[in-house]
């Protein structure tokens, strides 16, 4: 059966990274395994959306509405624009943090403050963790992407065959793998 | 030994470059394509010639001209990129190849970084050309491994047809080694490769005769595969990342024709796939290419546009609900939306502070723009330009442009607009238009040292080539001299200094004939500016703050309004480029290192 994960968030948030590093785990774990990104004028600024799909054997790299087992946001508006990629039944990782759009800073558009409230009413599975205000007390608000993937791991119990510490080691900048690592495991502890 | 990793379509390209003992490669950047000359160039230069060049056309007769050579090949664009090149590439459809010539056209169902979703499989016959179309990045390395033999053997240049979601999909790859490809000796041979036109009316009836050679080998062509299901009264005919839909939509219960090599097509092969179904499907995105062959067959029992969306991307959900009348499943609804979330131009951006002064002056101009990050100044609150086409026309388009609105009594200034890789691309000729015109237009040429919007590709104008040497710096302000524009119709400032930017505006409407500002300042993400820029950033005095919200006027991603004041909070991404404080009448804005 194949397993579909979308990642959403605003563009330089590091979703491809995480990405990369959750493909070549379940590669590891013996899945087949595609991963589908959107780059170009996205990166602006926009909204970007990477889809990971895993299996016995995966045909389409991108999906559609109500096939997400599991979406993560890295931006709580983020997390409702996504929401109609989820299906019933399937588990929703959201960071609280706010980005404001640009419409948003002139006032052409109104940021969902309580939009936690309604996920959390609606989607059993929600969970609300503050990944980027937990990066930035490590000391470093860019290793986000990598708290999240720690709860990840934790909520889907993916780490029974795979050492994600090392896969977080291999793809991150050398400098940078200390902290990263202590990312991971705030996130999973989370 | 082989080993497998996880590639995109575009890295698996590059390795399959490499892999097919290339010599040279030459490509113009454009989403979704950019990443296939930048992996040859990080990871094969030591073995393959590599560049960007000016422009798609350029790129293409580069490798035409390596290839009449002796040397193997290789070429990319995207979609539109192609319409560039058409010129040479119809050209060495009738002259053939003598090193094999691959090259990549990326199209762009669903437009997500495009001006149109144009289906550049309708070029292979138009051009006489062979094409492949892989559906996974397995397939693009082995696709164009397999091209340079097709080449070779078929005297014909090869075009792979990629899609966004091929070449940006990541997917396990077996790779192999470089195998090494001696350059073809070089002998003048005028009758095949000079296209005078008695030459160009023999070698048609020889490239006929290679197509039909080429028709002969499609019915056996490990490419194209009949994959059987038992018991199926459905039959699929597909390619490209339409097979992976189609198999996530059906699985076991149809057969499947998927081809790969998709021009020539064989009609043999399709026939005798056809005959054996009760309803054949033709899935495939965007024009019916495939199908159009089909029902030239003469079959009815067919079905393709009259169910599939022409328009846009396509998905298995889509599939799903125009083939079998299922609808997507439950999710769930909220009652709060998603802002709108636009890309925007980045904090410290030189185009703001171009598209700022625009809006002071936008009952006196009406503007053209291009393609590059500027053409986010098309947007709320800048509302910058009117219309884009293409690169180059941002300039060309001014001449036919103004006289136009002059003929219609309307005394607006026209103005255009093109960055620095695009005024290298095509916009120099534009340039030339105008002046020759003598065009009564305002041509402005935004200079940010960089091919931004594709994510940093080295130009002329950059001193640095893809393959990490030093390169010559062409000179824009000189060139826009020689053109003929002399001191007093033409301004070079920098576009975040609002004065400066004011006055150009204003004395290029005020002038008359072609008048030129070049914009100059690099753009803030380049690696050095950023580190050159250290922990500059603005800061602002919340005291002297009345919350007039003049400053988020300039719609700069790094200011907030909070409580009744403007803030620019930690991690926004300030660049301390200054242009908020010059708009500030209360000095509350000031620029801080720390």
């Amino acid at each position: 059966m194949t397993k579909s994960i979308l990642l959403i968030g605003v563009g330089g948030q590091g979703t491809i990274l995480i990405s990369k590093i959750l493909s070549a785990g379940f590669a590891e774990m013996g899945y087949d395994v595609k991963m589908s990104e959107i780059h170009g004028m996205s990166q602006r600024g926009g909204s970007v959306t990477t889809m990971i799909r895993y299996g016995d054997d995966v045909y389409s790299p991108n999906f559609g509405e109500a096939e997400a087992d599991v979406v993560i946001s890295f931006e709580k508006s983020e997390a409702v624009r996504a929401l109609p990629m989820l299906k019933a039944g399937g588990t929703l990782i959201t960071d609280d943090y706010e980005i404001y759009s640009v419409p948003v800073l002139t006032g052409a558009s109104t940021y969902p403050f309580d939009a936690l409230d309604q996920l959390r009413k609606m989607v059993p599975n929600t969970i609300v963790i503050e990944a980027f205000r937990t990066a930035e007390k490590l000391g470093n608000s860019r290793c986000q992407n990598i708290v999240l993937l720690g709860k990840l791991v934790k909520t889907m119990r993916l780490d029974k065959t795979v050492d994600w510490r090392s896969l977080v080691a291999s793809n991150v900048p050398e400098r940078t793998v200390d902290i990263n690592l202590r990312a991971y495991e705030t996130g999973y502890n989370m | 030994m082989s080993t497998k990793v996880m590639m995109s379509g575009n890295e698996a390209i590059a390795r399959g470059v490499w892999e097919a003992g290339v010599h040279v490669a030459a490509a113009y950047p454009g989403t979704p394509s950019t990443e296939i000359l930048e992996n040859i160039g990080a990871l094969y230069k030591d073995d393959i010639y590599c560049e960007w060049s000016c422009n798609e056309k350029v790129a293409f007769e580069v490798a035409s001209g390596a290839s009449i050579g002796g040397a193997r090949a290789f070429c990319a664009f995207k979609h539109v990129g192609m319409n560039v090149a058409t010129d040479p590439i119809f050209s060495m459809g009738y002259a053939g190849v003598n090193g094999g010539l691959v090259f990549v056209t990326a199209d762009d169902p669903g437009c997500w970084s495009s001006q149109n979703e144009q289906d550049n499989r309708l070029y292979a016959p138009h051009a006489k050309i062979a094409m492949l179309e892989p559906s996974d990045s397995q397939e693009c390395l082995d696709y164009v491994k397999a091209g340079y033999v097709l080449s070779e053997r078929y005297d014909t240049p090869v075009m792979i047809r990629v899609t966004t979601r091929v070449c940006h999909s990541k997917s396990l790859v077996v790779t192999g080694e470089r195998q090494d490809v001696e350059v073809r000796k070089y002998e003048r041979n005028p009758s095949k490769f000079a296209l005078l036109p008695a030459v160009a009316l023999a070698r048609h009836p020889i490239r006929e005769k290679l197509l039909s050679d080429m028709e002969e080998y499609a019915y056996t062509c490990p490419f194209n595969i009949v994959e059987e299901n038992e018991k199926t009264s459905v039959g699929v005919i597909t390619s490209g990342i339409s097979y992976q839909h189609s198999k996530e939509v059906f699985g076991s219960k149809a057969s499947y024709l998927k081809l790969g090599l998709t021009y020539p097509l064989s009609k043999k092969l399709i026939k005798e796939f056809c005959e054996r179904f009760e309803t054949i499907y033709v899935i495939e995105e965007n024009e019916p290419y495939l199908e159009t062959q089909v029902r030239a067959l003469g079959f009815t029992n067919v079905h393709g546009k009259d169910l599939i969306p022409i328009c846009n991307e396509l998905n298995a959900g889509i599939l799903r609900r125009v083939l079998l009348n299922e609808e997507p499943g439950e999710t769930y609804h909220v009652e709060a939306n998603a802002p709108a979330r636009p890309p925007t131009m980045c904090a410290g951006c030189p185009h703001r502070g171009f598209f700022f002064s625009l809006t002071k002056v936008s009952d006196r101009i009406a503007a053209a723009g291009d393609i590059g990050c500027y053409g986010l100044g098309t947007q709320a609150p800048f509302n910058g330009f009117g219309f884009s086409l293409c690169m180059g026309a941002g300039l060309s388009s001014l001449v036919g442009f103004s006289e136009a609105l002059r003929r219609q009594g309307d005394d607006r200034k026209a103005l255009g607009m093109v960055g620095d890789s695009t005024f290298f691309h095509s916009g120099l000729t534009s340039l030339i238009d105008i002046v020759a015109s003598e065009a009564n237009v305002i041509a402005c040429i935004l200079d940010n040292s960089i091919t931004a919007m594709t994510g940093h590709q080295d130009n002329p104008g950059t001193a640095r080539n893809l393959m990490g040497q030093p390169s010559p710096v062409i000179d824009i302000v000189a060139l826009v001299r020689a053109c003929g524009i002399d001191e007093n119709h033409l301004r070079v400032v920098d576009p975040l200094d609002m004065k400066a930017m004011d006055a150009a505006l204003n004395d290029g409407i005020n002038a008359s004939g072609p008048f030129v500002i070049i914009t100059k300042r690099p753009c803030v993400l380049i690696k050095e500016v950023a580190r050159a820029n250290g922990r500059r950033h603005a800061i602002i005095d919340s005291e002297k703050c009345v919350g007039c919200k003049q400053c988020m006027k300039i719609a700069c991603p790094a200011i907030a309004f909070k409580d009744g004041k403007s803030v620019i909070p930690d991690g926004s991404g300030c660049t301390g480029c200054g242009l908020c404080t010059q708009m500030c009448k209360f000095g509350a804005i000031s620029i801080v290192e720390e």
